[in-house]
Protein backbone atom coordinates (compact mmCIF):
# COMPACT_ATOMS: atom_id res chain seq x y z
CA UNK A 1 0.00 0.00 0.00
CA UNK A 2 1.22 3.50 -0.86
CA UNK A 3 2.60 5.62 1.98
CA UNK A 4 1.75 8.95 0.38
CA UNK A 5 -1.27 9.99 -1.63
CA UNK A 6 -2.69 13.14 -3.19
CA UNK A 7 -6.07 11.96 -1.95
CA UNK A 8 -7.45 9.07 0.09
CA UNK A 9 -11.03 8.01 -0.57
CA UNK A 10 -12.66 6.05 2.25
CA UNK A 11 -15.36 3.62 1.12
CA UNK A 12 -15.62 1.29 -1.87
CA UNK A 13 -19.26 1.76 -2.82
CA UNK A 14 -20.54 3.58 -5.87
CA UNK A 15 -19.65 6.98 -4.40
CA UNK A 16 -16.09 6.13 -3.37
CA UNK A 17 -15.32 4.45 -6.69
CA UNK A 18 -16.87 7.32 -8.66
CA UNK A 19 -14.98 9.98 -6.69
CA UNK A 20 -11.67 8.08 -7.06
CA UNK A 21 -12.22 7.62 -10.79
CA UNK A 22 -13.09 11.26 -11.38
CA UNK A 23 -10.15 12.55 -9.31
CA UNK A 24 -7.77 10.38 -11.35
CA UNK A 25 -9.43 11.48 -14.57
CA UNK A 26 -8.79 15.08 -13.55
CA UNK A 27 -5.11 14.23 -13.45
CA UNK A 28 -4.61 13.72 -9.73
CA UNK A 29 -1.64 11.37 -9.61
CA UNK A 30 -1.79 9.33 -6.44
CA UNK A 31 -5.32 8.46 -5.43
CA UNK A 32 -5.80 5.66 -2.90
CA UNK A 33 -9.15 4.07 -2.10
CA UNK A 34 -9.62 2.07 1.09
CA UNK A 35 -12.57 -0.23 1.76
CA UNK A 36 -12.99 -2.26 4.93
CA UNK A 37 -14.73 -5.14 3.19
CA UNK A 38 -15.02 -5.65 -0.60
CA UNK A 39 -16.39 -3.31 -3.26
CA UNK A 40 -20.14 -2.53 -3.00
CA UNK A 41 -20.41 -4.77 0.08
CA UNK A 42 -22.63 -2.42 2.07
CA UNK A 43 -25.19 0.23 1.07
CA UNK A 44 -24.56 0.14 -2.68
CA UNK A 45 -24.65 -3.62 -3.22
CA UNK A 46 -27.68 -4.12 -1.00
CA UNK A 47 -29.83 -1.48 -2.68
CA UNK A 48 -32.64 -2.00 -5.19
CA UNK A 49 -30.62 0.26 -7.51
CA UNK A 50 -33.53 2.21 -8.98
CA UNK A 51 -32.75 5.16 -11.22
CA UNK A 52 -35.16 8.05 -11.73
CA UNK A 53 -35.57 11.65 -12.78
CA UNK A 54 -38.55 11.92 -10.49
CA UNK A 55 -37.48 14.05 -7.55
CA UNK A 56 -39.04 17.01 -5.82
CA UNK A 57 -36.08 19.30 -5.14
CA UNK A 58 -34.20 21.20 -7.80
CA UNK A 59 -30.77 19.92 -6.77
CA UNK A 60 -31.85 16.27 -7.01
CA UNK A 61 -33.62 16.80 -10.33
CA UNK A 62 -30.46 18.35 -11.80
CA UNK A 63 -28.22 15.66 -10.34
CA UNK A 64 -30.42 12.75 -11.39
CA UNK A 65 -30.78 14.02 -14.97
CA UNK A 66 -26.99 14.34 -15.25
CA UNK A 67 -26.36 11.00 -13.53
CA UNK A 68 -28.80 9.09 -15.71
CA UNK A 69 -27.28 10.60 -18.84
CA UNK A 70 -23.88 9.36 -17.59
CA UNK A 71 -25.26 5.87 -16.94
CA UNK A 72 -26.65 5.61 -20.46
CA UNK A 73 -23.13 5.54 -21.89
CA UNK A 74 -21.23 4.38 -18.82
CA UNK A 75 -20.42 0.83 -19.99
CA UNK A 76 -18.76 2.25 -23.13
CA UNK A 77 -17.21 5.30 -21.46
CA UNK A 78 -15.59 3.13 -18.78
CA UNK A 79 -14.87 0.33 -21.25
CA UNK A 80 -16.64 -2.22 -19.05
CA UNK A 81 -17.32 -5.29 -21.17
CA UNK A 82 -19.99 -6.91 -18.97
CA UNK A 83 -22.08 -3.73 -18.98
CA UNK A 84 -23.88 -2.18 -16.01
CA UNK A 85 -27.19 -3.95 -16.79
CA UNK A 86 -29.01 -0.66 -17.23
CA UNK A 87 -32.67 -1.34 -17.92
CA UNK A 88 -34.73 1.72 -18.93
CA UNK A 89 -38.30 0.53 -18.92
CA UNK A 90 -39.59 3.29 -16.75
CA UNK A 91 -40.36 4.15 -13.14
CA UNK A 92 -43.95 4.49 -11.96
CA UNK A 93 -44.98 6.35 -8.81
CA UNK A 94 -48.47 5.54 -7.54
CA UNK A 95 -50.53 8.32 -5.89
CA UNK A 96 -53.14 7.21 -3.38
CA UNK A 97 -54.52 10.47 -2.00
CA UNK A 98 -55.13 14.03 -3.13
CA UNK A 99 -52.06 15.41 -1.34
CA UNK A 100 -49.84 12.76 -2.93
CA UNK A 101 -51.29 13.44 -6.37
CA UNK A 102 -50.69 17.18 -5.89
CA UNK A 103 -47.09 16.58 -4.76
CA UNK A 104 -46.41 14.43 -7.82
CA UNK A 105 -47.97 17.05 -10.09
CA UNK A 106 -45.73 19.72 -8.55
CA UNK A 107 -42.66 17.48 -8.86
CA UNK A 108 -43.39 16.75 -12.51
CA UNK A 109 -43.78 20.49 -13.24
CA UNK A 110 -40.44 21.11 -11.51
CA UNK A 111 -38.75 18.39 -13.58
CA UNK A 112 -40.09 19.91 -16.81
CA UNK A 113 -38.94 23.37 -15.76
CA UNK A 114 -35.39 22.14 -15.15
CA UNK A 115 -34.79 19.33 -17.65
CA UNK A 116 -34.93 19.96 -21.38
CA UNK A 117 -36.96 17.28 -23.11
CA UNK A 118 -38.13 15.81 -19.79
CA UNK A 119 -40.09 12.60 -20.30
CA UNK A 120 -41.97 12.47 -16.98
CA UNK A 121 -45.77 12.49 -17.35
CA UNK A 122 -48.74 12.34 -15.01
CA UNK A 123 -51.01 9.37 -15.65
CA UNK A 124 -54.63 8.54 -14.91
CA UNK A 125 -55.50 5.16 -13.39
CA UNK A 126 -56.73 4.10 -16.85
CA UNK A 127 -53.38 4.96 -18.40
CA UNK A 128 -51.57 3.11 -15.63
CA UNK A 129 -53.76 0.07 -16.23
CA UNK A 130 -52.82 0.19 -19.89
CA UNK A 131 -49.15 0.46 -18.96
CA UNK A 132 -49.34 -2.55 -16.65
CA UNK A 133 -52.60 -4.52 -16.42
CA UNK A 134 -51.26 -6.64 -13.51
CA UNK A 135 -51.24 -3.76 -11.03
CA UNK A 136 -54.04 -3.51 -8.50
CA UNK A 137 -55.18 0.11 -8.76
CA UNK A 138 -57.69 0.13 -5.88
CA UNK A 139 -57.46 3.58 -4.36
CA UNK A 140 -54.95 4.84 -6.93
CA UNK A 141 -55.82 8.37 -8.04
CA UNK A 142 -53.06 8.58 -10.62
CA UNK A 143 -49.33 8.51 -10.85
CA UNK A 144 -46.22 9.84 -12.48
CA UNK A 145 -44.13 7.90 -14.95
CA UNK A 146 -40.89 8.42 -16.81
CA UNK A 147 -40.02 5.84 -19.47
CA UNK A 148 -36.32 6.77 -19.38
CA UNK A 149 -36.01 5.79 -15.70
CA UNK A 150 -35.27 2.26 -14.58
CA UNK A 151 -32.53 0.42 -12.74
CA UNK A 152 -29.04 -1.04 -13.10
CA UNK A 153 -26.77 -3.53 -11.38
CA UNK A 154 -25.19 -1.85 -8.36
CA UNK A 155 -22.29 -4.35 -8.32
CA UNK A 156 -21.37 -3.96 -11.96
CA UNK A 157 -21.76 -0.18 -11.95
CA UNK A 158 -19.39 0.04 -8.98
CA UNK A 159 -17.02 -2.47 -10.54
CA UNK A 160 -17.00 -0.48 -13.79
CA UNK A 161 -15.85 2.67 -11.94
CA UNK A 162 -13.32 0.73 -9.86
CA UNK A 163 -11.69 -0.96 -12.84
CA UNK A 164 -11.56 2.29 -14.83
CA UNK A 165 -10.07 4.06 -11.78
CA UNK A 166 -7.43 1.34 -11.38
CA UNK A 167 -6.43 1.73 -15.03
CA UNK A 168 -5.89 5.44 -14.33
CA UNK A 169 -3.54 4.55 -11.49
CA UNK A 170 -5.86 4.56 -8.48
CA UNK A 171 -4.73 2.07 -5.83
CA UNK A 172 -7.75 0.17 -4.54
CA UNK A 173 -7.30 -1.55 -1.20
CA UNK A 174 -10.13 -3.81 -0.12
CA UNK A 175 -10.19 -5.44 3.34
CA UNK A 176 -8.46 -2.34 4.65
CA UNK A 177 -10.23 -0.59 7.48
CA UNK A 178 -9.64 3.00 8.48
CA UNK A 179 -8.95 3.27 12.20
CA UNK A 180 -7.98 6.93 12.46
CA UNK A 181 -7.52 10.22 10.65
CA UNK A 182 -4.47 12.35 11.48
CA UNK A 183 -4.97 16.08 11.74
CA UNK A 184 -2.27 18.66 11.23
CA UNK A 185 -3.60 21.80 12.91
CA UNK A 186 -6.83 22.70 11.17
CA UNK A 187 -6.21 20.39 8.25
CA UNK A 188 -6.03 16.74 7.35
CA UNK A 189 -2.61 15.08 7.54
CA UNK A 190 -3.10 11.37 7.00
CA UNK A 191 -5.17 8.23 7.29
CA UNK A 192 -4.41 5.31 9.61
CA UNK A 193 -5.58 1.90 8.42
CA UNK A 194 -5.29 -1.71 9.50
CA UNK A 195 -2.62 -2.09 6.82
CA UNK A 196 -0.54 0.97 7.57
CA UNK A 197 -0.61 4.72 7.39
CA UNK A 198 -0.99 7.01 4.36
CA UNK A 199 0.16 10.62 4.41
CA UNK A 200 -2.23 12.89 2.54
CA UNK A 201 -3.74 16.36 2.68
CA UNK A 202 -7.05 15.33 1.10
CA UNK A 203 -9.48 12.79 2.54
CA UNK A 204 -12.95 11.97 1.19
CA UNK A 205 -15.51 10.27 3.42
CA UNK A 206 -17.65 8.00 1.21
CA UNK A 207 -18.38 5.49 3.96
CA UNK A 208 -22.17 5.43 3.54
CA UNK A 209 -23.86 4.18 6.72
CA UNK A 210 -20.44 4.31 8.42
CA UNK A 211 -19.96 7.92 7.30
CA UNK A 212 -20.42 9.41 10.75
CA UNK A 213 -17.99 6.90 12.31
CA UNK A 214 -15.31 7.95 9.81
CA UNK A 215 -16.02 11.68 10.16
CA UNK A 216 -15.75 11.49 13.94
CA UNK A 217 -12.14 10.39 13.43
CA UNK A 218 -11.54 13.81 11.87
CA UNK A 219 -13.41 15.53 14.68
CA UNK A 220 -16.47 16.19 12.52
CA UNK A 221 -19.90 15.28 13.87
CA UNK A 222 -22.47 14.33 11.24
CA UNK A 223 -26.23 14.10 11.82
CA UNK A 224 -26.24 10.77 9.99
CA UNK A 225 -28.19 7.73 11.14
CA UNK A 226 -27.87 4.23 9.72
CA UNK A 227 -31.33 2.75 9.19
CA UNK A 228 -32.04 -0.82 8.20
CA UNK A 229 -34.17 -1.57 5.13
CA UNK A 230 -34.99 -4.99 3.73
CA UNK A 231 -35.53 -6.53 0.31
CA UNK A 232 -36.50 -9.93 -0.97
CA UNK A 233 -36.06 -11.51 -4.36
CA UNK A 234 -38.09 -14.16 -6.16
CA UNK A 235 -37.30 -16.86 -8.65
CA UNK A 236 -37.11 -15.60 -12.26
CA UNK A 237 -40.47 -15.39 -14.05
CA UNK A 238 -41.71 -14.06 -17.40
CA UNK A 239 -41.83 -10.27 -17.64
CA UNK A 240 -44.77 -8.96 -15.60
CA UNK A 241 -43.43 -5.69 -14.25
CA UNK A 242 -40.83 -4.21 -16.62
CA UNK A 243 -41.00 -0.80 -14.93
CA UNK A 244 -39.95 -0.04 -11.37
CA UNK A 245 -42.99 0.77 -9.20
CA UNK A 246 -43.09 2.73 -5.96
CA UNK A 247 -45.84 3.58 -3.49
CA UNK A 248 -45.01 6.09 -0.78
CA UNK A 249 -48.33 5.33 0.91
CA UNK A 250 -47.31 1.70 1.45
CA UNK A 251 -43.58 2.29 1.65
CA UNK A 252 -43.14 -0.31 -1.09
CA UNK A 253 -41.06 -0.51 -4.25
CA UNK A 254 -40.50 -3.36 -6.67
CA UNK A 255 -38.80 -4.13 -9.94
CA UNK A 256 -38.01 -7.05 -12.23
CA UNK A 257 -34.35 -7.55 -13.10
CA UNK A 258 -33.19 -8.38 -16.66
CA UNK A 259 -32.69 -11.89 -15.27
CA UNK A 260 -36.42 -12.21 -14.50
CA UNK A 261 -36.35 -12.21 -10.71
CA UNK A 262 -38.56 -9.70 -8.91
CA UNK A 263 -37.06 -7.56 -6.15
CA UNK A 264 -39.33 -6.02 -3.56
CA UNK A 265 -38.46 -3.71 -0.78
CA UNK A 266 -40.43 -2.03 1.90
CA UNK A 267 -39.41 0.73 4.24
CA UNK A 268 -40.88 0.88 7.70
CA UNK A 269 -38.81 3.44 9.60
CA UNK A 270 -41.16 3.41 12.60
CA UNK A 271 -40.44 -0.27 13.26
CA UNK A 272 -37.00 -0.61 11.76
CA UNK A 273 -33.73 -1.10 13.53
CA UNK A 274 -31.68 2.07 13.89
CA UNK A 275 -28.00 1.22 13.97
CA UNK A 276 -25.51 -0.84 12.07
CA UNK A 277 -27.30 -4.21 12.19
CA UNK A 278 -27.76 -5.76 8.74
CA UNK A 279 -29.57 -9.00 9.56
CA UNK A 280 -32.91 -9.68 7.90
CA UNK A 281 -36.08 -10.37 9.92
CA UNK A 282 -38.71 -13.04 9.23
CA UNK A 283 -41.55 -10.58 9.95
CA UNK A 284 -40.44 -8.76 6.83
CA UNK A 285 -41.14 -11.81 4.65
CA UNK A 286 -44.75 -12.02 5.76
CA UNK A 287 -45.30 -8.28 5.59
CA UNK A 288 -43.90 -8.02 2.06
CA UNK A 289 -45.86 -11.05 0.92
CA UNK A 290 -49.01 -9.20 2.03
CA UNK A 291 -48.04 -5.92 0.40
CA UNK A 292 -46.72 -7.27 -2.86
CA UNK A 293 -49.68 -9.57 -3.52
CA UNK A 294 -51.89 -6.55 -2.81
CA UNK A 295 -50.08 -4.52 -5.49
CA UNK A 296 -49.76 -7.47 -7.90
CA UNK A 297 -52.10 -10.39 -7.12
CA UNK A 298 -50.61 -12.32 -10.05
CA UNK A 299 -47.46 -12.92 -8.00
CA UNK A 300 -49.15 -15.13 -5.39
CA UNK A 301 -47.60 -18.31 -6.78
CA UNK A 302 -44.12 -16.90 -7.32
CA UNK A 303 -41.48 -18.20 -4.94
CA UNK A 304 -39.25 -16.10 -2.73
CA UNK A 305 -35.67 -17.37 -2.88
CA UNK A 306 -33.77 -14.92 -0.71
CA UNK A 307 -34.08 -11.89 1.51
CA UNK A 308 -31.49 -9.49 2.86
CA UNK A 309 -31.09 -6.22 4.67
CA UNK A 310 -29.02 -3.15 4.05
CA UNK A 311 -28.49 0.25 5.55
CA UNK A 312 -29.65 3.69 4.46
CA UNK A 313 -27.51 6.63 5.60
CA UNK A 314 -30.25 8.99 6.75
CA UNK A 315 -29.90 12.72 7.37
CA UNK A 316 -32.53 14.99 8.98
CA UNK A 317 -33.75 16.23 5.54
CA UNK A 318 -33.13 12.96 3.63
CA UNK A 319 -30.50 14.77 1.60
CA UNK A 320 -26.82 14.17 1.04
CA UNK A 321 -23.91 15.99 2.61
CA UNK A 322 -21.58 16.79 -0.26
CA UNK A 323 -18.53 19.05 -0.26
CA UNK A 324 -15.83 20.31 2.07
CA UNK A 325 -15.92 20.94 5.80
CA UNK A 326 -14.80 24.52 6.63
CA UNK A 327 -13.51 23.48 10.08
CA UNK A 328 -11.15 20.78 8.75
CA UNK A 329 -9.37 21.75 5.56
CA UNK A 330 -8.83 18.92 3.13
CA UNK A 331 -11.69 16.84 4.55
CA UNK A 332 -14.57 16.21 2.14
CA UNK A 333 -17.92 14.52 2.57
CA UNK A 334 -19.95 12.45 0.12
CA UNK A 335 -22.42 10.76 2.47
CA UNK A 336 -26.02 10.87 3.74
CA UNK A 337 -27.78 9.92 0.51
CA UNK A 338 -30.72 8.61 2.53
CA UNK A 339 -31.71 5.71 0.27
CA UNK A 340 -31.31 7.27 -3.17
CA UNK A 341 -27.53 7.28 -3.33
CA UNK A 342 -26.84 4.61 -5.92
CA UNK A 343 -28.42 6.46 -8.82
CA UNK A 344 -26.67 9.73 -7.94
CA UNK A 345 -23.24 8.16 -7.41
CA UNK A 346 -21.89 8.74 -10.93
CA UNK A 347 -22.63 12.49 -10.95
CA UNK A 348 -21.79 13.02 -7.26
CA UNK A 349 -18.27 11.69 -7.82
CA UNK A 350 -17.82 14.03 -10.77
CA UNK A 351 -19.16 17.06 -8.90
CA UNK A 352 -17.06 16.39 -5.81
CA UNK A 353 -13.90 15.91 -7.87
CA UNK A 354 -14.56 19.31 -9.44
CA UNK A 355 -14.99 20.89 -6.00
CA UNK A 356 -11.79 19.25 -4.72
CA UNK A 357 -9.61 20.52 -7.57
CA UNK A 358 -11.21 23.98 -7.37
CA UNK A 359 -13.35 23.96 -10.49
CA UNK A 360 -16.90 25.21 -10.91
CA UNK A 361 -19.10 22.13 -10.25
CA UNK A 362 -21.29 20.82 -13.10
CA UNK A 363 -24.28 21.00 -10.73
CA UNK A 364 -24.60 23.52 -7.90
CA UNK A 365 -24.77 21.43 -4.72
CA UNK A 366 -24.75 24.26 -2.18
CA UNK A 367 -28.03 22.85 -0.77
CA UNK A 368 -25.99 19.81 0.34
CA UNK A 369 -23.38 21.79 2.31
CA UNK A 370 -22.43 20.49 5.76
CA UNK A 371 -23.10 23.90 7.33
CA UNK A 372 -26.84 23.71 6.59
CA UNK A 373 -27.45 21.76 9.80
CA UNK A 374 -25.82 24.41 12.00
CA UNK A 375 -27.64 27.13 10.02
CA UNK A 376 -30.92 25.21 10.33
CA UNK A 377 -31.42 25.70 6.59
CA UNK A 378 -32.57 22.21 5.58
CA UNK A 379 -33.69 21.18 2.10
CA UNK A 380 -36.18 18.30 2.57
CA UNK A 381 -36.64 15.91 -0.36
CA UNK A 382 -40.31 14.86 -0.58
CA UNK A 383 -39.75 12.01 -3.07
CA UNK A 384 -38.11 9.22 -1.09
CA UNK A 385 -39.03 6.00 0.66
CA UNK B 1 -2.86 -26.47 -23.72
CA UNK B 2 -6.18 -24.58 -23.36
CA UNK B 3 -8.45 -26.00 -20.69
CA UNK B 4 -11.60 -26.74 -22.68
CA UNK B 5 -13.21 -28.64 -19.85
CA UNK B 6 -13.39 -25.52 -17.67
CA UNK B 7 -15.63 -23.77 -20.19
CA UNK B 8 -17.94 -26.78 -20.33
CA UNK B 9 -18.04 -27.49 -16.60
CA UNK B 10 -21.05 -25.97 -14.90
CA UNK B 11 -20.37 -24.98 -11.29
CA UNK B 12 -23.68 -23.27 -10.52
CA UNK B 13 -26.50 -25.31 -12.01
CA UNK B 14 -29.21 -22.77 -11.15
CA UNK B 15 -27.51 -19.87 -12.91
CA UNK B 16 -25.35 -21.68 -15.50
CA UNK B 17 -22.03 -20.36 -14.23
CA UNK B 18 -19.00 -22.23 -15.57
CA UNK B 19 -15.71 -23.18 -13.95
CA UNK B 20 -13.99 -20.93 -16.48
CA UNK B 21 -16.01 -17.90 -15.29
CA UNK B 22 -15.23 -18.70 -11.66
CA UNK B 23 -11.50 -18.99 -12.40
CA UNK B 24 -11.58 -15.67 -14.29
CA UNK B 25 -13.10 -13.97 -11.23
CA UNK B 26 -10.46 -15.46 -8.93
CA UNK B 27 -7.70 -14.41 -11.33
CA UNK B 28 -9.14 -10.88 -11.24
CA UNK B 29 -8.57 -10.78 -7.48
CA UNK B 30 -11.98 -11.76 -6.13
CA UNK B 31 -11.09 -14.18 -3.39
CA UNK B 32 -14.37 -14.58 -1.52
CA UNK B 33 -17.50 -16.52 -2.37
CA UNK B 34 -19.53 -13.37 -1.71
CA UNK B 35 -17.74 -11.24 -4.30
CA UNK B 36 -17.94 -13.95 -6.94
CA UNK B 37 -21.61 -14.48 -6.16
CA UNK B 38 -22.46 -10.82 -6.69
CA UNK B 39 -20.62 -10.47 -9.96
CA UNK B 40 -21.57 -13.79 -11.61
CA UNK B 41 -24.87 -14.73 -9.88
CA UNK B 42 -23.18 -18.00 -8.82
CA UNK B 43 -25.24 -19.21 -5.84
CA UNK B 44 -28.17 -16.84 -6.35
CA UNK B 45 -30.60 -19.36 -7.83
CA UNK B 46 -33.30 -21.48 -6.22
CA UNK B 47 -30.84 -23.76 -4.39
CA UNK B 48 -29.03 -20.74 -2.93
CA UNK B 49 -25.56 -22.15 -3.44
CA UNK B 50 -25.99 -25.58 -1.90
CA UNK B 51 -24.02 -27.19 -4.71
CA UNK B 52 -21.71 -24.46 -5.94
CA UNK B 53 -20.67 -22.91 -2.63
CA UNK B 54 -18.22 -25.67 -1.74
CA UNK B 55 -16.96 -25.94 -5.32
CA UNK B 56 -16.20 -22.22 -5.45
CA UNK B 57 -14.59 -22.39 -2.02
CA UNK B 58 -12.37 -25.22 -3.30
CA UNK B 59 -11.34 -23.21 -6.37
CA UNK B 60 -10.45 -20.19 -4.26
CA UNK B 61 -8.50 -22.36 -1.83
CA UNK B 62 -6.50 -23.94 -4.63
CA UNK B 63 -5.75 -20.64 -6.37
CA UNK B 64 -4.93 -18.55 -3.32
CA UNK B 65 -3.37 -21.23 -1.14
CA UNK B 66 -5.70 -21.00 1.82
CA UNK B 67 -7.54 -23.71 3.69
CA UNK B 68 -11.20 -24.05 2.73
CA UNK B 69 -12.10 -24.00 6.41
CA UNK B 70 -10.61 -20.52 6.75
CA UNK B 71 -12.67 -18.96 3.98
CA UNK B 72 -15.47 -16.54 4.76
CA UNK B 73 -18.86 -18.08 4.01
CA UNK B 74 -21.63 -16.00 2.51
CA UNK B 75 -24.58 -15.25 4.77
CA UNK B 76 -27.16 -18.04 4.71
CA UNK B 77 -30.21 -16.02 3.79
CA UNK B 78 -33.77 -16.99 4.58
CA UNK B 79 -35.99 -18.65 3.51
CA UNK B 80 -34.06 -21.93 3.46
CA UNK B 81 -36.10 -23.16 0.52
CA UNK B 82 -38.07 -21.13 -2.03
CA UNK B 83 -41.53 -20.35 -0.62
CA UNK B 84 -44.54 -19.08 -2.54
CA UNK B 85 -45.70 -15.59 -1.56
CA UNK B 86 -49.20 -17.01 -1.15
CA UNK B 87 -47.94 -19.56 1.38
CA UNK B 88 -46.39 -16.81 3.49
CA UNK B 89 -49.76 -15.06 3.42
CA UNK B 90 -51.52 -18.19 4.69
CA UNK B 91 -49.06 -18.22 7.59
CA UNK B 92 -50.14 -14.71 8.48
CA UNK B 93 -53.83 -15.53 8.24
CA UNK B 94 -53.41 -18.59 10.52
CA UNK B 95 -51.70 -16.47 13.10
CA UNK B 96 -54.44 -13.82 13.06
Amino acid sequence: MRKHADAVVIGGGIHGCSVAYHLAKKGMGDVVLVEKDYLAACGTGRSAAGIRHQFGTEVNVRLSAASLAMMETLSEDLDYAHGIELLQKGYLMLAYGRPELETFTRNVALQHRIIADCKTVMMTPEQIHELNPHLNLDGVLGGSFNPRDGHASPWHTTQAFAEAAARLGVEINTRTEVTGIRLDGDRVGGVVTTRGEILTDTVVDCAGPFGAVVSRMAGVDLPLTPQRHQILVTEPVAEVVPMMVISYTHGTYFKQTPHGSILMGYGDPAHEVIGLEQDASWQFLVEVARKITYHMPILENVRVVRQWAGLYDMTPDSQAILGGVPEVRGFYLDVGWSGHGFMLGPIAGKVLSEIIVGEEPTVDVDDFRYARFAENDLCPEPACV
Amino acid sequence: MPDTTAAATIICRCEDVTLEEIRAQIAAGRHTIDEIKRLTRCGMGPCQGRTCRTLVAGEIARAVGVDVAEEALPTFRPPLKPVKLGVLLAEENDGA
